[in-house]
């Protein structure tokens, strides 16, 4: 527990008003909407020191310290605490969930209030911009007027990105980490082979199975890809080499090589904690993400935002080049803009593992944000 | 270059090259040095470039904007007079691409401030001369077959350079390693610091 911010617990903000319904990208209206979220460190007095969290495809909210009795802590405890990259002894750090989730906030497997039954495929199609609407109201509730950083991996980077585009005023920098601009159609291939991995099981039943189990099969297939896609090469090699679980080779089967139990035990875990018909819907939100061609910048007014965008020379599913095009895009704006290509052999895994390098940009990055704006 | 726990000669002489407030590129910024050195005593806002890993670190622990990049694709992804000065100090020898990155300075700055080792400083010639070895002075410090610099200019060439390409010379500062340089530059200066502009 040392620099840990302790026990945490989830919150859960809840926005039932007539005027807190989001007009969604598709046209579509969500409300009422729940969004989960953690909160780590002081709020100041003139509320200048917030640092919004985004978290990756299958994260949570739960991104430091520990819940009462549990061992792990939560998945970016190596950066958020005191004395840590996020200080939370200077910070104040939310971390929030996503709509179209499964772990705390409104999603496919939530109750539609039409209907008193989950919404399954009747919950309306999100995209990554709905998600920052959703989260701008939580940031709102909470007080801020202006984030001192947005900061995500993945996923995260990609909700980073999005709030400089939808709210640049409200936002003093930006650290996008392992993303991209727009999603590749490599991307969208890998998420469209998980999609067809859950809607072939035949438990998905066109996304009413809440009465009965998961497509638990084609969720843990598509997730075993996904595990695929964030590891290395080298990585793997490193890992499990063509290491067997047993002495020899079965003649079956079964999972000979540690790759394969490896594989497994991800796909089986996940499939307890994570929504199939959520994994449907966040991956299509994910390749629907597209603000190249000036759409980061859509807006008139001079974006003050500050940069830090931090890529890993091993990621292959969002490799340094798209790293690139974003400060590309920075550059032709005039956005003062630090970039990092961390040497690392971890794949896309890294923004979780390269903690040393990490902490060393981004606590320096956000002490001069932070002085600056003072 | 000698003296490093103070302040760098050609750090100095470029300082006060810049006007104050203005916006400056460095182009292998190292460490950030340089870019610190103007922060604090010309008020600029600064962007460095730089390829090696290590020394972003050391540029974002003093709170300087960097890119971690090559000079050749980070330079020509920036839009025409982007920045007031444009600066290239001991880096342009080492570009593969010498005069493409010229032009792109020149496009991308109003002004361009080149600082590169002089190749005919008399300790060189001297070494070539007479003792029949690739000259290691403390301006070329390497051995030849370590050395990162691909291009080895004088301070004549430069000139020539720039009167041949219509380039306007407008400010020409020659060094050793101790003190400026003002007769025959081009046997007792070590470093040469030009800043140019498109005619």
């Amino acid at each position: 527990m040392e620099n840990s911010v302790g026990i945490v617990k989830l919150e859960y903000a809840k926005f039932s008003q007539a005027t807190d319904i989001i007009e969604l990208e598709s046209g579509q209206k969500l409300g009422p909407i729940t969004l989960a979220y953690e909160t780590y460190g002081q709020l100041n007095a003139e509320k200048s020191n917030a640092v919004l969290i985004v978290h990756a495809f299958s994260g949570d909210a739960h991104a430091a310290g520990y819940y009462a009795g549990a061992e792990k802590p939560g998945w970016w405890d190596d950066m958020i605490g005191p004395g840590k990259a996020f200080d939370t002894n200077k910070y104040f750090v939310i971390c929030s969930n996503v709509i179209g989730g499964c772990l705390g906030s409104t999603g496919p497997s939530s109750i539609n209030p039409l209907t008193n039954k989950p919404y399954a495929l009747e919950f309306p199609l999100i995209t990554i911009a709905d998600m920052v609407k959703a989260q701008k109201k939580l940031v709102e509730r909470l007080g801020i007027k202006k984030l001192l950083s947005v900061c995500g991996g993945s996923m995260g980077g990609m909700q980073a990105l999005q709030w400089v585009a939808l709210y640049p005023e409200m936002v003093a920098s930006a650290i996008p980490i392992a993303t991209t601009l727009k999603h590749s159609p490599q991307q969208i291939a890998f998420d469209e082979v998980g999609r067809q991995a859950v809607m072939a099981d035949p438990n998905w039943q066109q996304g009413n199975y809440y009465e009965h189990t998961q497509p638990e099969r084609g969720l843990a297939v598509a997730r075993m890809i996904g595990h695929i896609t964030y590891m290395s090469d080298e990585s793997m090699e490193t890992k499990f080499s063509r290491r067997l679980k047993d002495e020899a080779y079965s003649f079956s089967f079964a999972s000979d090589f540690e790759v394969e139990g490896y594989l497994r035990y991800r796909g089986d875990s996940f499939v307890k904690r994570f929504d199939a018909n959520s994994y449907l819907y966040i991956t299509r939100a994910m390749d629907y993400f597209d603000l190249s061609d000036g759409k980061l910048f859509s807006k008139p007014e001079k974006v003050n935002t500050k940069f830090l965008v931090i890529a890993f020379t091993s990621d292959w599913l969002y490799p340094v080049y798209q790293s690139k095009k974003i400060v590309r895009a920075l550059k032709h704006n005039n956005i003062d803009v630090t970039s990092c290509e961390i040497k690392s052999t971890y794949g896309h895994d890294a923004f979780l593992l390269e903690v040393k390098e990490q902490s060393r940009l981004i606590s320096h990055f956000l002490k001069g944000v932070y002085l600056n704006g003072k | 270059m000698e003296n490093k726990q103070n302040q760098r000669l050609d750090h100095k002489f470029i300082c006060d090259l810049v006007n104050p407030n203005s916006s400056v590129l460095d182009l292998g910024c190292g460490d950030g040095g340089l870019l610190r050195l103007l922060s604090e005593k010309k008020q600029i806002s600064g962007q460095g470039v730089e390829i090696n890993e290590q020394e972003i670190y050391k540029c974002v622990e003093k709170g300087l904007n960097v890119l971690h990049g090559d000079i050749d694709t980070e330079l020509a992804e920036y839009k025409d007079k982007s920045f007031d000065y444009v600066i290239l100090n001991e880096s342009l020898q080492q570009v593969i691409h010498l005069e493409q990155v010229l032009i792109n300075a020149l496009r991308v700055g109003k002004k361009v401030i080149v600082g590169f080792p002089n190749f005919t400083y008399y300790k060189s010639r001297f070494q070539v001369f007479f003792l029949g070895r690739t000259p290691i002075t403390a301006a070329l410090p390497y051995k030849w077959y370590q050395t990162p610099n691909l291009h080895f200019l004088t301070i004549y060439d430069f000139k020539h350079y720039c009167s041949e390409k219509n380039i306007n010379i407008e400010q020409t500062i020659y060094l050793n390693f101790k003190k400026r340089i003002y007769f025959f530059p081009n046997v007792f200066a070590n470093t040469g610091i030009f800043q140019i502009s498109q005619k």
